[in-house]
């Protein structure tokens, strides 16, 4: 066994491991954290087939970005556990039976399948005198130009949907404005007065 | 047959034990010139406010540092009743790790690191993205007021300012044209020496870069997370001996690493300022290590002399004034490398 492989058994025996503490777990914040755990060895494993462009990417966005938004969002939430768990056995044959289609519909999809006729030969091998960075970038923004433009249409038009769903403005709210702030002068914020003495102001 | 397969894991161990080896003698290194750097901090906040800082352990306090660690060791841990126990342990390992892992991949000298990979400068962005997760887990484990609102603030914030430091990364890396970080340094060389290094060509990007990077590592005036008229220690209010100990470990390693980076990615590494003969002696880790002090001498007089923002302040800063101006300037330099030729092959 190389050290490879022993670096593969353990980056995988701990992604399955956590996945399935994902869903054991009783504490919401568990859960994620256990996800993030999850998402860290994945990226191990890219590492291992020489992705390595990738599971930084994977590190940087997900681990790095949405989990922690996430986690964020779990944090505040006040989840009352008991009741959680109340109704999971009522819940359980449904979801036993959602989970036994779903298995059936993989084994018939994947149990027939086969390449067909030259799928095999048309992945080109990987140059290896590049990394994988200028790998991607040469088929990232060349074969496939339309389809990272769409996606970025994509998640463009997520993000304006997400400010225009949750922008109010509310009336009676005082705002700053930063321009008008720094825009102030020691004339206009102070006035020097000559105090005669025993008058006051 | 099973010769070759004993002289292949006696090889093996022997590679694993040069890096555990090279791993050992940087950390080493490291820590002490950490322990120094805290020092300088507190001497250089000392100075500008006329005031002598740690003089009493060893001449000229030379040794509070240590005094600082001895006392931390011995004292008790306390674990509040309230918290969850686990992750309230489990976090200043985690920030304290995070931070060391980053220097696997920092050149200090030509050659010099313990792992040069192809994607350096992505591996220290994302290690140091990981390290909000000691903040986060910090501040919810202790259950406990002030640590939750300083964990919530901190990670809104080191989220913020990551995004202007990857735009300013992405700069630097279409003029490189690599993401190793040894490559980086390389590209900068060049006959005028200093005037090469991009901290002259990309010089708002360098500002931006040291702006973000002392949001990024919670330093003042950005300091939000631990502000101490407001939040009492932020995150760290619980902590106490070793843990705490850890949190400040990690959070010079941190700075460390940021300092490195600049000095990376802006100043030319381990590159001598004039490549003529005077300067060009002196071997290269001293002029990294010269670079990297000169950064966080930066740090310090800026934590000594500007004032504490206020968080609107800091979130404005982040995405309406660092965000606009990353983005236009990566198609603005683009554009440039394009249009004038200047852009590296895809080679490397």
């Amino acid at each position: 066994m190389s050290l490879a492989a022993l670096f593969f058994y353990l980056f995988a025996g701990v992604a399955v491991a956590s996945a399935f503490m994902v869903i054991a777990s009783r504490n919401p914040v568990h859960s994620v954290l256990f996800l993030i755990l999850a998402f860290v060895n994945a990226a191990g494993l890219f590492i291992l087939i020489g992705a390595e462009y990738l599971a930084m990417l994977l590190v940087v966005v997900y681990v790095g970005a949405v989990a922690v938004l996430f986690l964020f969002v779990v944090m505040m939430l006040d989840v009352d556990f008991v009741e959680l768990r109340q109704g999971f056995l009522q819940y359980l044959p449904v979801g036993v039976l959602i989970g036994l289609v779903f298995l059936a519909e993989l084994v018939l999809v994947f149990g027939s399948w086969t390449f067909g006729q030259g799928v095999t030969g048309a992945v080109a091998a990987a140059p290896s005198d590049v990394t994988n960075a200028v790998q991607i970038g040469r088929v990232l923004y060349t074969d496939y130009v339309y389809f990272f433009q769409a996606a970025a249409m994509i998640l463009l038009v997520a993000m304006i949907g997400a400010i225009v769903l949750t922008l109010r403005h509310k009336p009676n709210v005082k705002r700053q404005s930063i321009p008008v702030q720094n825009a102030r002068t020691k004339q206009m914020a102070m006035d020097v007065v000559k105090v005669p003495s025993g008058k006051g102001l | 047959m099973t010769e070759t397969v004993t002289t292949t894991w006696f090889d093996t161990l022997i590679h694993v034990l040069i890096i555990v080896a090279q791993s050992l003698g940087l950390l080493v290194g490291l820590l002490i010139i950490v322990a120094y750097v805290l020092l300088a901090d507190r001497k250089i906040w000392a100075a500008v406010q006329l005031r002598r800082g740690p003089n009493v352990v060893g001449p000229f306090g030379l040794f509070q540092s240590f005094a600082d660690l001895i006392k931390f060791v011995l004292k008790e841990p306390v674990v509040p009743d309230g918290s969850n126990k686990g992750l309230f342990l489990l976090a200043p390992f985690v920030t304290c790790l995070l931070a060391l892992a980053a220097w696997a991949v920092i050149p200090i000298s030509d050659g010099w690191m313990v792992a040069d990979i192809n994607v350096g400068v992505l591996y220290i962005f994302a290690i140091s993205s990981l390290g909000i997760y000691g903040v986060i887990m910090a501040g919810w484990a202790s259950n406990s007021k002030y640590p939750f609102l300083s964990a919530l603030r901190a990670a809104a914030q080191m989220v913020s300012y990551e995004v202007s430091i990857g735009f300013v990364i992405v700069t630097v890396l279409m003029c490189a044209g690599s993401l190793n970080l040894s490559a980086i340094v390389e590209a900068q060389n060049g006959p005028l020496g200093m005037f090469q290094w991009y901290w002259l060509p990309l010089f708002p990007m360098f500002v931006i870069f040291f702006i973000s990077a002392l949001a990024e590592t919670n330093r003042p005036p950005f300091d939000l997370g631990e502000a101490e008229s407001e939040l009492v220690a932020g995150f760290m209010v619980e902590y106490g001996s070793t843990p705490y100990m850890m949190f400040m470990l990690g959070e010079y390693v941190a700075i460390m690493t940021m300092c490195a980076l600049t000095a990376i990615l802006f100043m030319g590494g381990w590159l001598p300022p004039f490549p003529i003969a005077p300067f060009t002696w002196v071997p290269g880790i001293v002029w990294f290590l010269l670079k990297v002090l000169l950064v966080f001498f930066m740090f310090a007089m800026v934590k000594a002399m500007v004032p504490r923002y206020r968080y609107d302040q800091l979130m404005r800063l982040g995405w309406k004034v660092f965000l606009p101006i990353s983005l236009v300037m990566v198609v603005v330099v683009a554009s440039v490398l394009h249009f004038t030729g200047l852009a590296p092959g895809a080679g490397g």
